[in-house]
């Protein structure tokens, strides 16, 4: 059953993100990518995390991406970017992408064969995960709480239209 | 019970489909979800060793790479927005300002 379910949403995320780079509307690109995000609180499920799916689904999907929306229809390109016209920056990134990938390959395979074997009994529950976030990780976590409060007011400071004095 | 190298190969698959999609595009918002695509790849990575280590730490780095993607779309955003109030374009080959 898990393995049925991990092939099914590494297909549908894989599909999306596919289906992401060919498709021309911004719009479309940002739906295909809500789809690859809850794929992917999925998979952060089955890897016994659900803070950390509920928080990916709320976030991601929801947050992050509609911010992305937003900004789509404001900018409101008529036609849209045309296609590519320059073949080579294709393959040029398909090359790139491959040498990217024999090397994370070739990085993570001392750590491949060790894992597998891995059984671990549950753990992530959010009452454990608040705990370490509150005690171990305090200064982080307030430190974060600043970073948002910077990007708040600098993403307002930025886009506001100023008043021509 | 998943074998967890399946997640870290699909892990490595989405950063390079990420790769590509950031490489093939040209405007800037689709090249801003690349980068999303691949901090999720790296996440996925980050989940995945936390359960073979049996430890929290990994689940909270991933709490705070969401949290900190949020801040910095937020900010990416209004930046591609002034950029495309300012040349009414945002394919990334037009804004090469600092070329010469």
């Amino acid at each position: 059953m898990a393995h049925f379910l991990f092939f099914l949403l590494a297909i549908i995320c894989i599909a999306s993100v596919l289906g992401m780079i060919i498709s021309k509307d911004q719009a479309y690109t940002a739906l295909f990518l809500i789809v690859a995000f809850v794929c992917m609180g999925g998979l952060f499920g089955l890897l016994e995390a659900p803070f950390i799916a509920a928080v990916q689904i709320i976030i991601y999907a929801g947050a992050i991406m509609i911010l992305f929306i937003f900004v789509v229809m404001m900018i409101n390109l008529r036609k849209g970017v045309g296609p590519e016209k320059k073949k080579w920056t294709m393959y040029f990134a398909v090359v790139i992408a491959a040498v990217l990938v024999v090397e994370l390959v070739l990085t993570l395979k001392g750590t491949l064969e060790p894992i597998s074997s891995a059984a671990l009994e549950s753990l992530g529950s959010p009452t454990d995960l608040g705990r370490l976030l509150f005690t171990k990780y305090l200064y982080p976590f307030e430190i974060t709480s600043i970073l948002i409060i910077a990007a708040l007011v600098g993403a307002i400071v930025l886009v506001k239209k100023r008043d021509k004095e | 019970m998943i074998p967890l190298n399946y997640f870290l190969v699909l892990s490595i698959i989405l950063f390079a489909l990420g790769a590509i999609a950031f490489f093939v595009k040209r405007d800037l918002i689709t090249q801003f979800m690349a980068i999303e695509i691949m901090f999720n790849a790296a996440n996925l990575a980050f989940l995945a060793f936390a359960k073979s280590a049996g430890s929290l730490d990994g689940q909270i780095i991933v709490f705070f790479v969401i949290t900190v993607a949020a801040a910095e779309a937020a900010v990416g955003l209004a930046i591609i927005l002034l950029i495309f109030r300012q040349k009414k374009t945002i394919k990334s080959e037009d804004i090469k300002l600092m070329k010469g």
